[in-house]
C-alpha cells in the first residue's frame, strides 16, 4: 500500500503536465495546431494503432534498433576486454577509439547511406558504430580493472585463457560494461530517430517527419509520445536487469 | 638430499617493479627445501616476502634469478597440483559459496553429481552449511576465509600453499579448522606450506618451522618441531612451550629489524 503512494507521488508531475497540456490546448492558450489537446492525440494513437501504421513502423525500428545494438554489445564487448587483457590490442586500437570518441556519431548518417543505401543496412551500421564506442569504453575499463588475485585464483584451479576471459575478466567488467551499455541504449533510440527522420521510407522517425510534414500534428504527437514512453519503459526494464546481473554486489 | 625434497627453492630473489615508484627487493637469495608430505610453517616480519614467496613456488611470479623445483621439475606455471589459499581470500565475488567450491571441481571435470557432493563435504567441513547461497559480500571476514580454504582443500592438491588461512577467525573457530587440517593432512598426506603469524599455531601443526628474516627475506633459521602427537594437551608441555619461546625470540628480532629499517 505504502509503494503504490510512493508510486503514485513519485509519477504526479508527469499526470499535472498531462493535465496542464490538456487545459492549455482546451483553454486556445496557443495554437491548437502547435500543441492539440492530449485527448486528441491519444485518439489519434489509437487510430494509428487500428490502421497498423504504428506497429509495422515501430517493428521495423525495433529491428534496427537492437540489431545495431546486439552487434555493439557483443563485438565493442569483446574488443574492450581484449584490450584490457592484450597490450598490442590496446596500442593499436586505442587512439582509434579516442579519435571515433568525439565525433558526432549523426554525421555518420550520410555516410553510411552511401555505403549501404536508405534501407535498414545504413540505420544498423549507424547505431552499431555508435553504440560500439561507449560499450567498448566500459568493457575497457572494467577488465583493466579486473583484480590479478582472481586470475590467478583461476588459474591455478585449472582455468585456461578462454575460461579465464569468461569466469574472471568479463563478470570483473560487468559492473563497468553494463553502465556503458545503458549509455548506448539511449543513444541507440537518439540515432535511430534521426537517421529515419533524414533518410527512411520506414520507422519511428519516418513517420514522424511524414505525420508532421502532411500537417496531421495529432499523429505527430502521438508517435513521439510513443518513442519517449518506449525509451523510458526500456530503460527501466534494463535497470531492472542490471539489477539483478549485479545482485552479488552488496 | 635434492634427491628427496619436494620443493627445492634455490638461491631465489625477487624484485618488485611498480610501474610508478622504486623497485622493491622482496626476496634476496633464498633457499629452502621442503620433503615429501612435510608440513612447514613460515614465520617472519610482516613485509619480509612469505607470500611472495608462496607465489613464487605457485607459479604466479615469474623466477628471474635461481630456480624453484617441484617433484624435480621447475616451475613454469601455476597449476592445480599446487592449491593456495590467498592471504586475502581472492573468492569470486559474482559467485556465491558453493559456487566458489564448485569452481575448481568444475575445471578439474569432476561429473556433476560427485562435484555437489564434494563441495557441500567441504563446506560442512568448515562450518558453513546454511550459507551455500550468501554471496561473499554478503560473509564476515572469517566466513569468506573459510570459504577459500574449502574452495582449496576441495581439489585435494598434493601440495597446500596456505597464506595466513586461519589469520581472520576467532580462537575457537581457529582451533577447530587446526584440527581439521590436521586431519585431512593425515589422512591423503600432503605438502603444506603454511604462513602465520602465530607461533603456537606454527609450533602446533608444523613438523618444522622455518624463520625468515626482516625485508629482503631469505630462511634466518629451520627449526624442528615433530612431536610425538598433536595432541592438544602437548599445548602445555614443557618443550612445547620452550619451543614456542625459542622461535618468538628468533621472530622478535627480525621484527625489530623491519622496524628500525623502516624508520630509519
Ligand atoms: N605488488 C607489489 N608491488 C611492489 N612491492 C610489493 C608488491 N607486493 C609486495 N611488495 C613488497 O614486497 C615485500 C614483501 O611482500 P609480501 O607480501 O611477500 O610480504 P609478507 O611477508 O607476506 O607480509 P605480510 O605478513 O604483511 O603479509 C613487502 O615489503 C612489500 O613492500
Ligand atoms: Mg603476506
Amino acid at each position: 500500500m505504502e509503494n503504490v503512494a510512493k508510486t503514485a507521488v513519485r509519477y504526479l508531475p508527469i499526470v499535472i503536465v498531462m493535465v496542464a497540456w490538456e487545459a492549455i490546448a482546451r483553454l486556445n492558450l496557443v495554437d491548437t495546431l502547435a500543441l492539440p489537446p492530449l485527448s486528441k492525440v491519444a485518439a489519434a494513437w489509437f487510430d494509428l494503432m487500428r490502421d497498423g501504421e504504428l506497429v509495422s513502423n515501430g517493428a521495423s525500428s525495433l529491428y534496427r534498433g537492437s540489431a545495431g545494438l546486439l552487434l555493439a554489445v557483443l563485438i565493442g564487448g569483446t574488443l574492450g576486454m581484449i584490450m584490457a587483457r592484450c597490450r598490442i590490442f590496446d596500442m593499436l586500437i586505442n587512439p582509434l577509439v579516442e579519435l571515433f570518441y568525439p565525433l558526432p556519431k549523426s554525421a555518420l548518417i550520410p555516410v553510411t547511406v552511401l555505403w549501404l543505401g536508405f534501407g535498414d543496412g545504413s540505420k544498423i551500421l549507424l547505431i552499431f558504430l555508435g553504440c560500439m564506442i561507449p560499450v567498448t569504453i566500459g568493457a575497457y575499463n572494467g577488465a583493466r580493472g579486473s583484480d590479478h588475485a582472481l586470475l590467478w585464483s583461476a588459474r591455478s584451479m585449472g582455468a585456461g585463457s578462454f575460461r579465464m576471459m569468461w569466469d574472471v575478466v568479463l563478470p570483473s567488467a560487468l559492473p563497468e560494461l553494463l553502465n556503458g551499455i545503458r549509455t548506448a541504449l539511449a543513444l541507440a533510440f537518439i540515432l535511430l530517430v534521426s537517421s529515419e527522420l533524414i533518410v527512411s521510407q520506414r520507422g519511428f522517425g519516418y513517420l514522424i517527419g511524414y505525420l508532421g510534414s502532411t500537417g496531421s500534428y495529432e499523429g505527430m504527437y502521438a508517435v513521439v509520445l510513443t518513442v519517449a514512453l518506449l525509451g523510458f519503459a526500456v530503460d527501466r526494464i534494463y535497470q531492472l536487469l542490471m539489477q539483478w546481473l549485479l545482485r552479488w554486489r552488496d | 638430499m635434492d634427491g628427496q625434497a619436494q620443493i627445492v627453492v634455490e638461491r631465489v630473489n625477487h624484485t618488485y617493479r611498480p610501474p610508478r615508484g622504486r623497485p622493491v627487493l622482496a626476496l634476496s637469495d633464498i633457499s629452502l627445501d621442503i620433503r615429501p608430505r612435510e608440513f612447514l610453517a613460515l614465520l617472519g616480519p610482516s613485509g619480509c616476502g612469505k607470500s611472495t614467496l608462496l607465489y613464487l613456488v605457485g607459479g604466479f611470479l615469474p623466477i628471474e634469478a635461481g630456480r624453484i623445483l617441484v617433484e624435480g621439475k621447475p616451475v613454469a606455471a601455476p597449476g592445480p597440483d599446487r592449491g593456495i589459499v590467498f592471504q586475502h581470500f581472492a573468492l569470486f565475488p559474482w559467485k556465491t559459496v558453493r559456487g566458489n567450491v564448485l569452481y575448481g571441481l568444475e575445471r578439474q571435470g569432476l561429473p556433476r553429481p560427485e562435484r555437489e557432493k564434494r563441495a557441500q563435504a567441504f563446506i560442512d567441513m568448515v562450518g558453513l552449511h546454511g550459507f551455500e547461497d550468501s554471496y561473499p559480500s554478503q560473509l564476515s571476514g572469517g566466513m569468506r576465509q573459510r570459504t577459500a580454504i574449502a574452495r582449496t582443500l576441495a581439489i585435494d592438491p598434493s601440495i597446500l600453499l596456505m597464506d595466513e588461512p586461519f589469520g581472520a577467525l576467532d580462537a575457537q573457530t581457529r582451533s577447530l579448522m587446526q584440527t581439521e587440517l590436521l586431519k585431512i593432512w593425515q589422512r591423503s598426506p600432503k605438502t603444506v606450506i603454511f604462513v602465520t603469524h602465530d607461533v603456537q599455531e606454527a609450533v602446533y601443526l608444523a613438523e618444522r618451522v622455518a624463520v625468515m628474516s626482516a625485508r629482503p627475506g631469505r630462511v634466518k633459521a629451520i627449526v624442528e618441531t615433530k612431536f610425538p602427537n598433536r595432541d592438544p594437551s602437548i599445548l602445555r608441555s614443557k618443550e612445547f612451550v620452550e619451543k614456542v619461546d625459542q622461535l618468538w625470540n628468533m621472530v622478535r628480532d627480525e621484527a625489530i629489524k623491519a622496524q628500525e629499517a623502516t624508520g630509519s
